[in-house]
């Protein structure tokens, strides 16, 4: 089984991001990571060193500027083999380049550069632009079936048994065979940290860089941001005497009970 | 200093780390949050370092930081040590006393003198899981190291006898190898200062019991007694009577090491710190907003910071070949006296909170007072600065 597998550069989670003249201001501030693409690379290593898995190679793919050659290098010393870096310097984060754009670049790869691929393992959703349209798009683009929202992920027989998350629980589906995308939830695994032997190791495995404009794909936004803004700042909550007082105010003020 | 060492220098942000180094801070950092950190008040309370957190320390390579990739190690740079040391000390000083002692004395000892017979017996155990302790100091041989009583004496043509007590060895529950310094003719006072690789196991080794300490509980402290430890000649490092030369070269870097454990105590101080100035209210506002407080924070972080700079600067003139001594001497001199501040200070910002264990503070503070005494006090530091000033002074 050959796995590819997408990590985004994104703003990083801790940061408190600010917002600019052009949307959030990504100037001087931590990038890492997309968390979801964590999850997504750690279930390619474990199925990687699942003897049963039989996975040949696990292939990370990165669509952004030259920095995302820090996002593949992590993903390598995580234990993939090697990466692809798709060099373009549109913001990733909807503003310029769009999940369309991205699930096209994918589709492109898969069927051009990586063509025995038998899985596409993503995150559910980049926490930069939440979109979460990636994964279904290029499932659609390839003709492949999916999973979306995976909390487990298990071989069975030439497919895969797949646990999703929902709103009311989870759901476990089958996929009868591969090829196959799936895209990946908070609880399917907790990502390992890379260890030093591995960045050791990963700093021999090899990077290509394609550049996005050679690819024949459409990289124009497909949408136009209007305007990017903060949250309103929550206003300041009130201290009740007692479980009356509270009672009364959600009745009364709030309307919640009756 | 060589014209060619100045050559390959490209001025940079001194602050400016190496791609390797970025991510070799951020693994150790996401290591000791995950795993270290949840059993920090266990270790503190048993007084041990626990065996599997030992155990990762060796698969997460950070005992083998500058062991060739040949012998099994990570095969990087002194400051990626140090950027290890301080990111462990961050959480658990005791933790990364063990990690400095390890890759700055014991594993650099063997590496520049050791022989080829050494290395290739000591250098993979040392990288795979065989904890390590540096054996110089006596009861009355501290600051003046080399007035050492501990006799190694040549029992035939290829055996040496040794017979003496160190003293507050660290490491010294958990090691398996030994870097014992010996003096083989006394007549010849500091001279017949020799270095000697023993194994733990060796007879007539005996580990006393552990010191009770005021800070880094977690990490043993002991005496250790040779009683007519006999080890053969290919056991020893370097040459004969070079042992002092050796002894001041390794404290000389070694001590890089223990002022970015001191700057990593400072850290996890603010770590602490700063998000409770930020939730504390008191007469009405946070305390971070308070103007009495923002002078003192703010000075605080300014003096951690420079002595964060002093640190890597000493790590960056070591590694380009260009003289450190004094530069290394200051580093540690300051960043002991500033982590000992900070220590000080965040117990007094956080008030009775940070007086209780329950916020740490209180531990760093304890285990950061040390680092005015091991590895040279502040006076011998101080001394070396003076000595090399006076020199730059005298034509």
């Amino acid at each position: 089984m050959k796995i590819l597998v997408g990590v985004k550069r994104v703003v990083d989670y801790a940061v408190k991001v600010r917002v600019g003249a052009n949307g959030v201001e990504l100037k001087n501030v931590k990038m890492s990571m997309n968390p979801f693409c964590e999850i997504a690379t750690e279930a390619a290593v474990r199925l990687k060193e699942n003897k049963a898995a039989n996975v040949s190679e696990v292939v990370a793919v990165s669509v952004g500027p030259k920095q995302c050659q820090d996002t593949l290098r992590t993903a390598l010393a995580m234990g993939c083999d090697r990466a692809i870096h798709v060099k373009t310097d549109l913001r990733g984060d909807y503003m310029e380049l769009q999940s369309d754009s991205v699930a096209k670049i994918f589709q492109k790869i898969v069927e051009e550069k990586e063509q025995n691929t038998d899985l596409v393992l993503l995150g559910k959703q980049s926490i930069d632009s939440d979109c979460g349209q990636v994964g279904p798009m290029l499932a659609g683009f390839l003709n492949y079936p999916q999973a979306t929202f995976a909390a487990n992920i298990d071989l069975d027989g030439d497919g895969l048994k797949v646990e999703r998350e929902t709103d009311s629980g989870t759901e476990t589906i089958k996929i009868p065979s591969l090829p196959a995308v799936i895209t990946c939830d908070l609880r399917l695994n907790e990502p390992r940290y890379a260890t030093l032997p591995n960045i050791m190791k990963a700093k021999k495995k090899k990077i290509d860089t394609i550049d996005a404009n050679d690819l024949g794909v459409d990289l124009t936004a497909k949408n136009k941001v209007l305007e990017v803004y903060e949250p309103p700042p929550r206003k300041e909550g009130i201290v009740v005497e007692d479980v009356d007082e509270l009672i009364a105010k959600l009745k009364n003020e709030a309307g919640l009970l009756q | 200093m060589s014209s060619s060492a100045v050559d390959k220098f490209f001025p940079s942000p001194i602050t400016l780390l190496t791609e390797d180094e970025r991510m070799i801070k951020e693994s150790v950092r996401k290591w000791a949050i995950k795993d270290l950190k949840p059993r920090l008040q266990e270790m503190e309370t048993n007084e041990c370092i626990y065996p599997s957190v030992i155990q990762k320390l060796f698969e997460n390579g950070y005992m083998s930081m500058e062991i060739n990739e040949k012998y099994g190690g990570i095969g990087t740079n002194f400051t990626s040590a140090c950027i290890a040391i301080q990111e462990i000390s961050r959480i658990d000083p005791s933790v990364a006393l063990m990690v400095d002692v390890h890759n700055t004395l014991v594993v650099n000892m063997i590496r520049f003198w050791g022989s080829d017979y050494l290395k290739d017996k000591y250098l993979p155990k040392l990288a795979k899981d065989s904890v390590s302790s540096f054996c110089l100091s006596e009861a009355n041989a501290g600051s003046d190291a080399f007035s050492m009583k501990t006799q190694a004496y040549r029992s035939s043509d290829n055996l040496f006898t040794i017979n003496g007590t160190k003293s507050w060895i660290t490491n010294a529950k958990e090691a398996e190898v030994l870097i014992v310094f010996c003096n083989v003719n006394p007549s010849e006072g500091y001279k017949g200062i020799t270095a000697f690789v023993v194994d733990t196991d060796t007879e007539g080794v005996n580990i006393g019991v552990r010191e009770k300490k005021l800070g880094l509980k977690a990490s043993s402290t002991c005496q250790i007694v040779f009683d007519n430890v006999i080890v053969d000649a290919s056991q020893m490092l370097g040459e004969l009577g070079k042992g002092y030369e050796y002894c001041i070269k390794i404290l000389n870097e070694g001590r890089i090491g223990i002022a970015s454990q001191q700057i990593g105590i400072a850290k996890g101080c603010f770590d602490v710190v700063m998000p409770y100035l930020n939730e504390r209210e008191q007469f009405g506002m946070k305390l971070a907003d308070m103007p009495s407080l923002q002078q003192q924070y703010a000075q605080a972080a300014t003096e951690l910071y420079a002595a964060e700079v002093m640190m890597l600067n000493a790590c960056r003139l070591k590694e380009n070949g260009l003289p450190f001594v004094k530069e290394a001497a200051m580093s540690k001199l300051f960043a002991s006296q500033v982590s000992e501040k900070i220590c000080s200070q965040s117990i007094e910002w956080m008030g009775a909170v940070g007086y209780s264990t329950d916020y740490k503070v209180e531990k760093f503070f304890r285990d950061c007072k040390v680092g005015s005494i091991y590895e040279g006090s502040s006076n011998i530091q101080r001394q070396t600065i003076a000595k090399i000033m006076k020199s730059e002074y005298s034509h």
